[in-house]
C-alpha cells in the first residue's frame, strides 16, 4: 500500500484507503468531541440545562454566556494582564537567547559547550523544584517604586523575569543549532571589514535566524499564555493574574453554572486558537526544531 | 561559498581594525581580530543571560538542596535550623502523601508512554502516508496541545461532573444514590485525569514522530518494498530503527512531562485523595495552610534528583554527538 503511495502522485482509491479516511476522521471527531460539548454546554441557558439535562436537544442557542463570562467577571482586565506579562516575556527571551546563541556558535571558547548544557539543563527541571527558594527570594527582593507590590513577589515584573529565565534555555539551544548552520564566512567577512561584534550580530546573524525566531515567537507566545503554575505561586493578588491563572479564581467566584464556566474556559482559549490557525506552521516547526536537534 | 555570501553583508566599515590581519584561512580564528569594545560587547552579551539564568534557575535549585536540610519558617534568617536529613526521614516514613505521590507519578509515565505514545506514533505513520486532508486530520489531533493545561481540565470538568457531565448523564448515573464521582473518589480520579493528560498528549508525540518521519530516507522505504515486505514489517525492520533519535526526545518528553504534571491536578481536585503527585506536594507547602520551607524543599529534591537522572545522560549524548558532528 505504501510503496505505491510514494511512488504517485496522487494514489487511486482503493479500499484500504477508505478505511483508513474513516478511522481517521472518526478519531478526529472523537479528538474534537470534548471542545464540541464544551461549545454546545457554553451556548445553551443554564435555565434550560437544568431543565432538560445537559445531554438534550436545544431549543435555544445563543452567545449569552460567552458575553456574560467575559463581562461579568472583567476579563478584559486579565487578559491586559498576561499581555503585560507575554509580550515583554517573549522579547526579551528571544533578544537575551539569541545573545547567547550567537557568542556559543560563533566564537568557539571553551565555556560555550557548557555555558550551552547549563541552559538547556535548566529548562528541562520541573518548576516546582525551584519555587519553594524562587518563592523566597521574590519576597526578600524589595523594589520600592518599581513594583506595585513594592517587591519582586506579586508583580508583572518577577513572572517575567522568571519566564525568561526559565525559557531562554531552549530558546538559545535551538537558536544556538541553527546559528551553526549559517556559513561562518559570514561574519569573518565582516569581521575582517572591521564590523564590530555587536554588528555581526545584530544586522548578519540576527536577520538571518528570522525563521527560527518566528518559530520560537509563536511557540513561546503559547507556552506563557498557558503558563498556570508560575502566577499561581508567585502572584498573590488575585487582580493581579494573568488570565489562564485567574481562570481559577473566577470559577466559583463568577462562573457559578457549568455552562459559564465552559463559556469562561473557551474564551481563555481563544487566543492560543487564534495563534495556532494562524501561525500553525511556525507553532510546529518551532516544537520540532528543539526536538529533531537533541 | 564566499561569493554569495558578500552581498549579504550590509555595506563594509570604512576603516579596518588596527592589526587586523586576512582570517579566511583561520576557521576559529575570531577571537584574535577583536578590538577590546568587541571582548566586552561578547562578555555583556554571554553574561547577562547566563547571570539570569543561573541566579532564578540554579541558584535557586541550589538552595532547594540546602533548605532540605534545614527547618525554616522563612521569618527571618535567624531562624534557619540545620536538622541533618530529618526532613527526608520523615518524609519517608511519616508521610502518608509521598509514597502515593511518587506511585502516582511513575503511573503518569507508565500511562503516557504505553497508551498515548504509541497511539500518536500510530497516527503519524497513518499521516505520512501521502494522504488527503492530512493537515485537517493533524489539527484536529493537535488542537488540545496548544490549550492550557488549565482549560483542559476545565474542559474535562464538563464530562467528568457528577452531576451535570456527560458521561454519568448518559450512562444514567447522575441522580443521587447512583453517582459514579469521577473527580473525588480516588480509586477513579487519577484515571480520569490521564484521560484528559492522554487526550493531549498523544497530538504532541504525533507531531514529533510526524518530524521524525520526514527525516527517513524514501529509497529505504522503496527498498524493502521491492523485497516483497509488507506495511508492518516496513515499519518494523525498516522505519522504526531509523526513528531512534525521535524515540529518544520523546523518552525524555514523557518523562519530563509526568514529572511536571501539575496544573492539570490542580484545577481538577487540588491533588485531593487519590491524585496527589510529587509537584503539588511541594505546591502545598508553599500556598498551603503549612508553610514548612524545609520540608517542602525535601520533597523539591527528591523531584530534582529523578530529573537529573533523566536529564544529564540524555544531555550528555546530545553533546558529545553535536561535538562530533
Amino acid at each position: 500500500m505504501s510503496s505505491n503511495a510514494m511512488t504517485k502522485p496522487r494514489t487511486p482509491v482503493r479500499p484500504a484507503r477508505i478505511l483508513l479516511h474513516l478511522f481517521l476522521a472518526g478519531a478526529a471527531l472523537a479528538w474534537l468531541a470534548p471542545l464540541l460539548w464544551a461549545i454546545y454546554s457554553a451556548m445553551r441557558p443554564y435555565a434550560e440545562t437544568s431543565e432538560k439535562g445537559y445531554v438534550s436537544w436545544p431549543d435555544t442557542l445563543n452567545f449569552d454566556n460567552f458575553t456574560n463570562a467575559f463581562t461579568q467577571s472583567d476579563m478584559s482586565h486579565y487578559f491586559v494582564n498576561t499581555m503585560i506579562i507575554a509580550v515583554p516575556a517573549v522579547l526579551l527571551t528571544l533578544f537575551l537567547s539569541s545573545m547567547v546563541a550567537f557568542y556559543v556558535s560563533r566564537f568557539d571558547f571553551r565555556l560555550n559547550l557548557a555555558l550551552l548544557l547549563v541552559f538547556t539543563a535548566g529548562n528541562l527541571l520541573p518548576q516546582q523544584v525551584i519555587i519553594t527558594p524562587l518563592y523566597r527570594l521574590y519576597l526578600l527582593i524589595d523594589l520600592p517604586g518599581i513594583t506595585m507590590s513594592g517587591k519582586l513577589y506579586d508583580s508583572a515584573l518577577g513572572l517575567v523575569l522568571i519566564h525568561v529565565a526559565f525559557q531562554s534555555g531552549f530558546c538559545a539551544f535551538v537558536l544556538s543549532n541553527y546559528m551553526r548552520t549559517l556559513p561562518h564566512e559570514l561574519t569573518e567577512a565582516a569581521l575582517v571589514d572591521g564590523a564590530s561584534v555587536w554588528r555581526q550580530y545584530w544586522q548578519i546573524v540576527l536577520p538571518l535566524c528570522k525563521p527560527a525566531m518566528a518559530a520560537l515567537a509563536t511557540l513561546l507566545s503559547i507556552w506563557i499564555y498557558n503558563d498556570f503554575f508560575w502566577a499561581l505561586v508567585l502572584i498573590s493578588t488575585g487582580e493581579n493574574m494573568p488570565i489562564t491563572s485567574a481562570l481559577n479564581n473566577l470559577t466559583g467566584a463568577y462562573f457559578t453554572d457549568p455552562n459559564l464556566v465552559a463559556a469562561g474556559a473557551l474564551l481563555t482559549a481563544i487566543p492560543t486558537l487564534i495563534v495556532y490557525f494562524v501561525l500553525q506552521r511556525q507553532f510546529v516547526s518551532g516544537l520540532t526544531l528543539g526536538a529533531n536537534k537533541g | 561559498m564566499t561569493t554569495n555570501t558578500t552581498k549579504e553583508i550590509p555595506e563594509a566599515a570604512t576603516v579596518p581594525p588596527p592589526g587586523a590581519a586576512p582570517a579566511n584561512k583561520v576557521p576559529h580564528g575570531h577571537s584574535r581580530l577583536l578590538t577590546r569594545r568587541d571582548r566586552i560587547t561578547l562578555g555583556l552579551m554571554a553574561g547577562l543571560p547566563t547571570v539570569l539564568h543561573i541566579a532564578l534557575v540554579w541558584v535557586t535549585a541550589l538552595a532547594s538542596i540546602a533548605l532540605a536540610f534545614t527547618t525554616w519558617d522563612g521569618i527571618g534568617f535567624d531562624s534557619i535550623k540545620w536538622v541533618g536529613l530529618e526532613n527526608f526521614k520523615e518524609l519517608f516514613t511519616n508521610n502518608p502523601q509521598f509514597w502515593p505521590a511518587v506511585e502516582h507519578n511513575v503511573i503518569w509515565f507508565v500511562v503516557l508512554i504505553v497508551i498515548p505514545t504509541p497511539l500518536g506514533l500510530f497516527l503519524a505513520v497513518q499521516l505520512d502516508k501521502k494522504i488527503r486532508f492530512s493537515r485537517v486530520y493533524q489539527t484536529a489531533f493537535f488542537l488540545p496541545v496548544v490549550l492550557s493545561m488549565a482549560v483542559i481540565g476545565f474542559v474535562w470538568q464538563l464530562i467528568y461532573n457528577p452531576d451535570t457531565g456527560l458521561i454519568n448523564s448518559i450512562i444514567g448515573a447522575n441522580e443521587p444514590g447512583k453517582y459514579i464521582d469521577w473527580i473525588g473518589d480516588p480509586d477513579l480520579n487519577l484515571w480520569a485525569i490521564l484521560i484528559a493528560a492522554s487526550w493531549r498528549h498523544t497530538g504532541y508525540m504525533m507531531i514529533l514522530y510526524l518530524a521524525g518521519l520526514k527525516g527517513v530516507d524514501p529509497s529505504l522505504r522503496e527498498a524493502s518494498a521491492l523485497d516483497g515486505a509488507g506495511e508492518w514489517q516496513t515499519f518494523k525492520n525498516v522505519i522504526f530503527p531509523t526513528l531512534r533519535p525521535t524515540n529518544t526526545v520523546v523518552l525524555v518528553v514523557t518523562i519530563i512531562e509526568a514529572l511536571r504534571a501539575f496544573d492539570l491536578v490542580f484545577v481538577f481536585n487540588k491533588g485531593a485523595e487519590g491524585t496527589e503527585l510529587l509537584s503539588i506536594l511541594v505546591t502545598n507547602n508553599i500556598i498551603g495552610e503549612s508553610s514548612r520551607i524545609g520540608y517542602g524543599s525535601a520533597i523539591a529534591v527528591v523531584l530534582l534528583l529523578i530529573s537529573l537522572i533523566v536529564i544529564i545522560p540524555y544531555l550528555v549524548a546530545t553533546f558529545r554527538k553535536e561535538r562530533r558532528a
